[in-house]
Parts: structure tokens; C-alpha cells; sequence
């Protein structure tokens, strides 16, 4: 986990140096703005994951000397094929087509996607094996 | 039916086949896997699909270059044909290629993981992405034709009153939908390297096809929603009467180039880093050696990335309001992490047993076209050149040059990876004569275009004066594209004459990473058993005992082990002894 929080906290320290640089050198907002933005989406997970890191015992994955039989075990479980990515996705289609033809497609496309959202919460509750 | 995300133990392949994945077949398999190596591999044929469409484009704009007042198309076709020529090679090809193809296949068996961290989230980002070139594509079909204001749509160019009609608006739609698949695929990469890595392979065991990957992801996260949200701006502006981008109501045009450069120049990288990491991998197996630098060459990557954030207004110099000596300094920058890359990948070669097989010949091509390309690119960091040459032919030829070079080398991934997620190697003998095409092929038609840029050539013109040398050289250009559509050509012909025809083994290169320790291709979750892992090289360490690589950061939690020093000095004694003999 180490290695995680420092390569965006690193990064985050970066932007941060270069916008205070930047902003006061050239006194423009926009970029200014933007690069203080992406300072914080790098501190964001990136203190997350210092604060876990602090608190947690070295993963499988973090140890050089873990074996294979460490890794063992369940990590998750999740629908093995399901429509409604492409249900939503088709949804996502139909909404973008009413920005441009009319506001009728949204129609479609919010229907679609409602669906898409109900069956995929549905079929995330069922959970086990089905 | 549910699946269960189980790990395999080492060793624990007792015979038994696995329990047999039951999922639909045919149409409907593509339309609902989750399984992260179909999702890729439709990535992979869509964006190659796009690739050839448009390449079909540039080859009818090289087409009405090659005479003056060329009459293939109208003036307004032309603009329209260079517009989808950029916006399908930038968003619907390369960036999806790398990240949504190769990388959503390659990643997770690269770090022993059984699938993505979000499987049905990777299945909606291919469902967005198809959807959202499809919408880009279907402005040829309106009645005012595709977008015509350029890849970058430009305040005020692309407002209501100068562009009007659909074919506009379905390229912001477009755009908005594979915008949203790109976010989705570096949140899925992300927390897949970071959560779903197999025990012992630790950060600094990762291949570098894994690191750029994820610098790329982690750009992809602090880009993208820039240009989403610039969009929906430029939407405002067009239709709900918001002045954003424009002087009248108190906008500021200037704002929208520096929102699209803000994503505009992470994108850049974002191709370009997992193209990086597929000639990294290539150049290290088919030199047999482990990559030069490893370190190093993670720090390249890392610091690419940490740069490009602040590089993005070397697109505007000429646009007088923004601060020159910073973005000069930041672009010139970049230069060092790119040179220690150059420097890695001959180190990696450096006295290696080469094997030139297609797929290295592809990423020596690939070093080759993209030194050219980085170099006038340092050219054009300076102010004073870039003045000079902006809008001009020299840039064409320069972004023309590192995209060919990730081309060849996105083509030597696919040589190399395509016998992992087929199971069946391409034609070696159609593969070189590909390579030969493509690559004097992209020599051809970029070299003449630096030269008709120095000369003063604008870009994005359709008919140009009459002057014997623009003439010669636009045509030495067009020879050069042709020559690289012959390439493609050969390309289909090569995956339609190997179809099925030679099977590859698990491993046919004696590669080095964990993908090419399972079998071609993979089981459904990828691995029946993963050897344990002690170095960023785990195959060639299980198959090349006697051949061990030095571990990296071995000296930690371990006791019941040789010391990690001892075992690399007898490594290393044993492989001089070898190369005595």
C-alpha cells in the first residue's frame, strides 16, 4: 500500500509546487485553477491510501517473499455474464442522441438506463451462486 | 450464473480441468461477457476497425493533395474529411487501442489477477466507447455532413452561428461517450493494479507495460473530466445561449483552447505511454535480457506523467496571452525522461542476443520514427521556432511522426500479444513485409511534410498554390501514404491467411512476464497456477532456473530463503560461464 500513496501523493506534491509556480508567475486563472484541482484528485486517494497503509499489515501482494498459498481464498464474486452494461451503455447512446435530434430520446434512454440500474442492483443483490 | 473470483494456488493444478465456465455463446457472448479478455479483444477489432476508416480518410486528403488544385472532394468535404481524420485516430483509435484493447487484456494476466476489478463496468466502458464512435461517425450521415471545425474545435469556429447542424452536435455526443469510457477504464486499471496483483508481485515487480498502464490510467483520471466538462460548455454555448467561449457576452474564447489543451496534452501521453510499454516489453524478450534500468525507466514514466500536466499551453504560443518561459521550460523538460527511455531501450539491447521478429522489428521502427518525431518536437517547445512554424506542415509532420511510431509499435503489441488472447501466431514472412511498408512508408510521407513546413505550407488547406516543389514533395508524401495503406492491407490479408493455422504454444517468444506463464489463450480467470513470483520477470525465472534474475528488494521480510546476494552472484557466475563456453 505504500508504494500507492506515495506515487499520487508524489505526484499530488508535484502539481501543487508547479500551480503555485504557475499561478503566480502568470496570474491566469484557468490553468491555475485546473492544476489545483488535479493536485487534489492526487491527494484525495492518495491520503486514503497513506492512511491505510499506516494501519494495515503488509498485503500478499506488498511482501517479496509471499507465496502463491497466500493469495488463496475468495477475493470477490460478481455476475459471470450480464446484458446490462449494454443496456445501459444503449441508454448512455439514447440520451447523448437527444442532446442532438430532440428531446424524445430521452425517452429511450432514460428508460433503458433506468432498467439497466434496477436489474444490475437486482441482480448484484442475488449475490452466491445463481 | 455467479462468478467466484478465486485465486489459484501454485501447484494446485491437480489434473482436474477447471470448473468449466457456463456463459452464452456467439452474439450474445459479446453482448454480455464481463470477462475482461473478450471485452479487450472487441476493443482491440473496433479500434483497428477505426483505424482503417481512418486511414481511408487519409489517404483521400493525401489523394487531393497530390495536385494543387486538387478536385477529389469540395472544400467542404475536405474540412469535414480532416476533421474525422484526427478525431478517429486520436479518440477513437489510439487511445482505445492502448487502454481499452491491449491493456484490458494484457494488465490483469500480467499481474496474476483473474479479472479486472470491475467487470461489468469494463463492459459498459465497451458499450460507450462503441456507441460513442458510432455517434461521432453518423455525421456523414446528417444533411450538414460530419463536424468540419478540426480535431480541436476551436472558440469561435465551433459555436452555433459558424458550425451549425447535427454533425457538430454528434461530435460532442460522441466525444462525451467515449470520454466517460476512457474515466471508466482508469478507474478499472487503477484499481486493478493496485488491489488485484498476485502475492509477491510487488510495485516494483510490475512489468512496464503495467507501469505505464497505470501512469496512463492515473492521467486518464485527471484529463478526462476536464474535456467533459468543456464540452458541456461548449453544448451551453451552442444551443442554451451561455457566453462561455464567446467575446459578445463577456467569454473568453482563449478559455476553451485552454481547457481542451488542459486535456489536449495529457492525451498525448496517455497514447503514448502504454505504446512506451509495449516496445519496453518486446525490446526485452527478444533481446533475452531483462529491461535496462528498470528503475530508471519507471521514473521516466512517472515523471512524464507528473509533467504533462503542466506543458499543455506549447499549443498556444501564438496566442500571445500565455506565459511563454514556463511552457517552454516545461515542454524542453520532457525531453529528459523521454531521452532516458531512448537510452533504457538500447541499454536493453546492449549486447542482448537479438532475434529480429516482426514484433521487434515493429518496436525498432517504432525507436526509430519516434526519436524523429520527439526531436522536432523539441523544436518546437521554443518559442521563437514554434512561432515559425505553427499551424504549418512541420507540426503535421512532427505529431505525424510519433503517431506513426506508436502505429508500429501497437502493431508489433499485436504480433507479440495477439498468439497470447488468439492462440495462433501471425505469418512471420506477410509480418516483415508489413514492416518494411509501414515503416519507409511513414518515412516517405513524413519526411517531405518537415520540409513543405519549413517552406511555409499551411495545414488543413485543401488546394495550395501553384510552386513545382510544394507539388514534388506533396507528392513524395502521398507516395509515402499510399505505402502505408499497402501495409494495412498486408496487415488483413496476414490475419486472414493465419487464421488458425499456427498454433502458438504458451509460450512462443521465451518471454519474461506472468502472462506468458498461463496458456494461449488464457482460462476463464486466467491462471490454473502462478509460480511464485521473486523478480519483475517470474516465466523466465521458472523456466531459466539456472538463469535466475537478480531479485529486486529480496532483503525484506524473508528467512526462509538463501540470501538474495549469494543466489545473484551464483547467477551471474553461472551465466559468464555460459557465454565462455
Amino acid at each position: 500500500m505504500r508504494v500507492e500513496a506515495k506515487i499520487l501523493l508524489g505526484l499530488g506534491t508535484f502539481f501543487g509546487l508547479m500551480c503555485a509556480v504557475y499561478w503566480n508567475w502568470s496570474l491566469e486563472n484557468a490553468g491555475g485553477v485546473m492544476m489545483f484541482a488535479g493536485m487534489l484528485l492526487c491527494f484525495l486517494p492518495g491520503s486514503y491510501y497513506y492512511w491505510w497503509s499506516r494501519r494495515m499489515k503488509a498485503r500478499p501482494e506488498d511482501d517479496p517473499q509471499a507465496t502463491q498459498s497466500e493469495g488463496a481464498g475468495v477475493v470477490g464474486s460478481f455476475p459471470g455474464s450480464s446484458i446490462f452494461p449494454f443496456t445501459l451503455g444503449m441508454g448512455a447512446f439514447f440520451v447523448v442522441l437527444a442532446l442532438v435530434f430532440g428531446i424524445w430520446f430521452l425517452v429511450p434512454g432514460l428508460g433503458l438506463a433506468g432498467w439497466a440500474v434496477l436489474g444490475a442492483t437486482a441482480e448484484g443483490r442475488r449475490g452466491g451462486h445463481v | 450464473m455467479t462468478d467466484l473470483i478465486t485465486p489459484q494456488v501454485a501447484h494446485a493444478d491437480d489434473g482436474h480441468p477447471e470448473e468449466e465456465h457456463h456463459g452464452p455463446t456467439g452474439i450474445l457472448k459479446w453482448m454480455t461477457s464481463t470477462d475482461h479478455k473478450v471485452i479487450g479483444l472487441s476493443y482491440t477489432v473496433t479500434s483497428v476497425v477505426m483505424l482503417i476508416i481512418g486511414g481511408l480518410f487519409a489517404e483521400i486528403i493525401r489523394a487531393q493533395l497530390s495536385s494543387p488544385n486538387g478536385t477529389i472532394v469540395s472544400l467542404a468535404q475536405y474540412n469535414e474529411l480532416f476533421t474525422m481524420h484526427g478525431s478517429v485516430m486520436i479518440y477513437l483509435f489510439a487511445g482505445p487501442f492502448a487502454f481499452g484493447g491491449l491493456a484490458n487484456i494484457i494488465v490483469p494476466i500480467q499481474i496474476g489477477a483473474p479479472d479486472m476489478a470491475f467487470p461489468r463496468l469494463n463492459a459498459l466502458s465497451y458499450w460507450l466507447y462503441l456507441m460513442g464512435s458510432l455517434t461521432m461517425l453518423m455525421g456523414f450521415f446528417t444533411a450538414g455532413g460530419a463536424a468540419n471545425f478540426g480535431w480541436v474545435a476551436y472558440a469561435p469556429l465551433s459555436n452555433s452561428i459558424n458550425t451549425p447542424g447535427a454533425g457538430a452536435d454528434l461530435w460532442i455526443g460522441g466525444l462525451l461517450l467515449t470520454g466517460f469510457s476512457a474515466i471508466f477504464t482508469g478507474v478499472n486499471l487503477t484499481a486493478t493494479i493496485f488491489y488485484l496483483r498476485a502475492p509477491g508481485m510487488t510495485m516494483f515487480r510490475m512489468p512496464i507495460f503495467t507501469w505505464n498502464m497505470l501512469v496512463t490510467a492515473i492521467l486518464i483520471l485527471l484529463a478526462f473530466p476536464v474535456l467533459t466538462a468543456g464540452l458541456i460548455m461548449l453544448y451551453c454555448d451552442r444551443h442554451f445561449g451561455t457566453h462561455i467561449f464567446s467575446v459578445a457576452g463577456g467569454g473568453v474564447p482563449v478559455l476553451w483552447q485552454h481547457i481542451f489543451w488542459f486535456w489536449g496534452h495529457p492525451e498525448v501521453y496517455i497514447l503514448a505511454l502504454p505504446f512506451f510499454g509495449i516496445a519496453t516489453e518486446i525490446i526485452a524478450v527478444f533481446s533475452k535480457k531483462p529491461v535496462f534500468g528498470y528503475k530508471s525507466m519507471v521514473f521516466a514514466t512517472l515523471t512524464i506523467g507528473a509533467l504533462s500536466l503542466g506543458v499543455w499551453a506549447h499549443h498556444m504560443f501564438t496566442t500571445g496571452v500565455v506565459l511563454l518561459p514556463f511552457f517552454s521550460i516545461m515542454s524542453l523538460l520532457i525531453a529528459v525522461p523521454t531521452g532516458i527511455k531512448i537510452f533504457n531501450w538500447i541499454g536493453t539491447m546492449w549486447r542482448g542476443e537479438l532475434w529480429f521478429s516482426t514484433a521487434m522489428l515493429m518496436a525498432l521502427g517504432f525507436l526509430f520514427t519516434f526519436l524523429i518525431g520527439g526531436l522536432t518536437g523539441v523544436y518546437l517547445a521554443s518559442p521563437p521556432l514554434d512561432f515559425f512554424t505553427h499551424d504549418t506542415y512541420f507540426v503535421v509532420a512532427h505529431f505525424h511522426s510519433i503517431v506513426m511510431a506508436l502505429v508500429l509499435a501497437g502493431m508489433g503489441g499485436l504480433y507479440y500479444w495477439g498468439p497470447k488472447f488468439t492462440g495462433y501466431l501471425l505469418n512471420e514472412k506477410f509480418g516483415k513485409i508489413q514492416f518494411w511498408f509501414l515503416f519507409i512508408g511513414t518515412q516517405i510521407f513524413t519526411l517531405p511534410q518537415y520540409l513543405l513546413g519549413l517552406d511555409g505550407m499551411p495545414r488543413r488547406v485543401a488546394i495550395y498554390p501553384h510552386s513545382p516543389q510544394w507539388k514534388s514533395l506533396n507528392d513524395w508524401s502521398t507516395f509515402g501514404a499510399i505505402l502505408v495503406g499497402i501495409s494495412m492491407i498486408v496487415f488483413v490479408v496476414n490475419v486472414g491467411f493465419s487464421w488458425k493455422r499456427y498454433p502458438a504454444g504458451d509460450n512462443p517468444w521465451d518471454a519474461q512476464t506472468l502472462e506468458w506463464f498461463t496458456t494461449s489463450p488464457p482460462p476463464h480467470h486466467n491462471f490454473y497456477r502462478l509460480p511464485q513470483i521473486r523478480s519483475e520477470r517470474p516465466t523466465w525465472d521458472y523456466n531459466h532456473p539456472e538463469h535466475r534474475s537478480l531479485a529486486h528488494g529480496t532483503g525484506g521480510t524473508g528467512t526462509h530463503h538463501e540470501p538474495p546476494l549469494a543466489n545473484a552472484i551464483v547467477g551471474l557466475l553461472e551465466h559468464d560461464q555460459d557465454h565462455d563456453a
